[in-house]
């Protein structure tokens, strides 16, 4: 008797799949059904869309309504197909013009008195109408966010009554430049040189860092500063990483300003928690921190399989879940800053208090952490108590915008030379470097004897290139390369 | 006055009801293997399938909630029966419930819900 169609996406990983819903309005038995894979949540959708199209003052066909969801082998996930399943019924029934939603990717919740309620992953969902070169339709609230998709036009529906109008709103005004929240600065911390010093690498070369330190003297203090000295996050990575958070249902406006994401997870965090999982699949922690700062305090806390999940992403910057209804891609390429006790009653090492751990806990607290994930922390640096005279002198210590400085310099000398150290592999990394024969040999010798991975030998060298980039120095010379080498594995940090 | 006279009435009373407000029943107490329907009605160019459901007591809930949605289920299946056998010309069809709450020998309260399901797939 009767069809239309309405486009619409589903969220598959941090991408919205186009996803057309037909509509068929025939003459039967009166029913409603929807068909083509959707979850609980899209085939509750029948009454809410019932209900919103009755209170909205349209009429509801007293008729056989069919809604397949295309392509009907794609799991449909969520309840933003609510919108685009009202549109595409009266649509059929000719109560709206099929003009209006031609070109268009619908996406919305339904309430039950006709107001269209915002969903998770509007810049998804933006992304894909633009690609499909349509415009977005959407409630307002959401819209926001979608101005950061350049050529999208968007058109706003707060509520189903406002089709009886016959037109859509324009496209909402972009929400200009959020102020930046409040980063801790640097300058409230006074004394810690050495991990003043690994943090400000960590920040110039996009390293992992590991501080060992007694209960108290200030590791996650240190460690909340980190965004406070890191570059601005450009356009490219804006956009990736609040696609993430936009995906999460997470305020994305902070990162779309250009604020580096912070996420520190508490050590209870499950594998899915950290990784992504779930169904629908959700991103973890790790996503949430790409481009950003992952913060791991306690790391020996973690349980070891989460921990262990750190490594694929550690390496290649995305992790790839694979689950009974397909993989999923997510982005993960983040600067990990972990912190620990350096034993379970945390007092090893201290000069003053005596640490009073049965032996062997020390060997299976430090275990917990594991080689491979120790082998991947580019810098280790302990962080002791701070003597109260100093503390209680309250020097300022250096502010991040100075910090911050340095470390941006730093990175437009590494840009110069032919990127970030991190990103730099094999020979790439060696040219990079420009080490002297004596300098190389004399290198060689110190791995050789401390028994490098060689992955150990690349990370040392490219903590070696950030600190040169420090300096300001075209070739690595052999102080650069003894700073790194201190910073590897926590036994050199007990050594002296 | 047993449960099937109580019945039998409240089909009564619902069928002059039906009449009185303007609809020509076609049918009462449309039987075959699978079940019966009680009332079977034009509203117009719409075929509407009536249960009728009477109660002289509360004690076991209203009448309109006896109607489960098993029993939905099963109208909708007689539904297909009746218009197969019927061979109705194409037409649209709703379902309605009429409940009667008898309240004396000679009293009753009649509710009508217009559409008051549809057969959800």
């Amino acid at each position: 008797m009767a069809q239309a169609t309405v486009y619409a996406a589903t969220i598959a990983g941090v991408e919205a799949l186009p996803v057309e819903v037909q509509a068929d309005v025939s003459s039967g038995l009166p029913g409603f059904g929807i068909v083509g894979l959707g979850d609980t949540a899209v085939l509750e959708a029948r009454d809410r869309v019932r209900s919103a199209v009755r209170a909205a003052g349209f009429d509801f066909p007293n008729a056989r309504v069919l809604v397949n969801l295309a392509p009907a082998p794609l799991r449909k996930h969520g309840t933003g197909f609510d919108l685009p399943i009202a549109l595409a019924i009266l649509t059929a029934t000719r109560q709206i013009p099929a003009a209006l939603t031609q070109s268009a990717t619908a996406v919305g919740e339904l309430a039950l008195d006709g107001t269209v309620r915002p969903v998770a992953g509007t810049l998804a969902y933006a992304l894909a109408a633009a690609r499909s070169g349509h415009e977005l339709i959407g409630p307002t609230a959401t819209l926001g966010a979608a101005c950061a998709v350049e050529g999208l036009a968007c058109r706003s529906l707060d509520a189903l009554q406002d089709l009886r109008r016959g037109a859509l709103g324009s496209a909402p005004l972009c929400s200009s430049g959020t102020p930046a929240p409040n980063v801790p600065d640097l300058c409230e911390v006074s004394g810690h040189a050495a991990a003043r010093r690994a943090l400000e690498i960590a920040a110039a070369g996009g390293h992992n860092l590991l501080m060992v330190g007694p209960p108290g003297s200030g590791k996650t203090l240190l460690a909340r500063r980190l965004p406070g000295i890191l570059p601005a996050l450009d356009e490219r990575e804006r956009l990736e990483t609040a696609l993430v958070h936009s995906v999460a249902g997470l305020d994305e406006s902070a990162v779309l300003a250009g604020v580096r994401p912070f996420r520190a997870p508490h050590h209870t965090c499950s594998v899915a928690g950290l990784a992504g999982g779930g169904s629908p699949p959700w991103p973890g922690e790790m996503s949430l921190a790409h481009n950003g700062v992952l913060f791991l305090d306690e790391l020996p806390e973690f349980s070891p399989s989460a921990l262990q999940t750190l490594r694929q992403p550690m390496e290649d910057g995305s992790l790839t879940l694979v689950r009974a209804e397909g993989r999923v891609r997510y982005p993960a390429r983040f600067t990990l800053i972990a912190a620990m006790n350096p034993c379970p009653c945390g007092y090893l090492g201290d000069p003053e208090r005596p640490c009073r751990c049965a032996d062997g806990a020390v060997r299976r607290y430090i275990t917990r952490i594991g080689g491979p994930l120790m082998d991947r922390m580019d810098l280790v640096v302990r962080v002791d108590r701070i003597d109260p005279d100093l503390l209680i002198a309250a020097r300022p210590g250096e502010s991040s915008s100075k910090v911050r400085t340095r470390v941006l310099t730093t990175r437009d000398f590494a840009a110069g030379r032919g990127g970030l150290a991190a990103s730099l592999g094999g020979a790439e990394l060696l040219s990079a470097c420009r080490m002297r024969k004596r300098t190389s040999a004399e290198f060689t010798r110190t791995a050789r004897s401390q028994h490098f991975s060689g992955r150990a030998v690349t990370r040392t060298l490219r903590v070696a290139r950030t600190i040169a980039d420090l300096d300001g120095a075209i070739a690595v010379d052999s102080s650069h390369l003894a700073e790194a080498v201190g910073y590897r594995g926590l036994e050199a940090q007990w050594a002296g | 006055m047993d449960r099937l006279e109580t019945g039998r009435r409240g089909e009564d009373a619902a069928a002059a009801y039906l009449e009185r407000i303007g609809m020509t029943v076609v049918d009462r107490n449309w039987r075959c293997p699978s079940g019966e329907v009680d009332v079977v009605f034009l509203d117009g160019n719409t075929l509407v399938l009536c249960e009728v459901k009477t109660r002289s007591t509360d004690a076991k809930g209203t009448p309109e909630e006896a109607v489960t949605p098993q029993k939905q289920r099963r109208i909708a299946r007689l539904a297909k029966a009746y218009l197969a056998d019927a061979g109705a010309e194409p037409c649209s069809v709703r379902f309605d419930v009429i409940s009667i709450r008898v309240l004396a020998e000679d009293r009753a309260l009649l509710r009508h819900h217009r559409n008051a399901f549809t057969v959800d797939s």
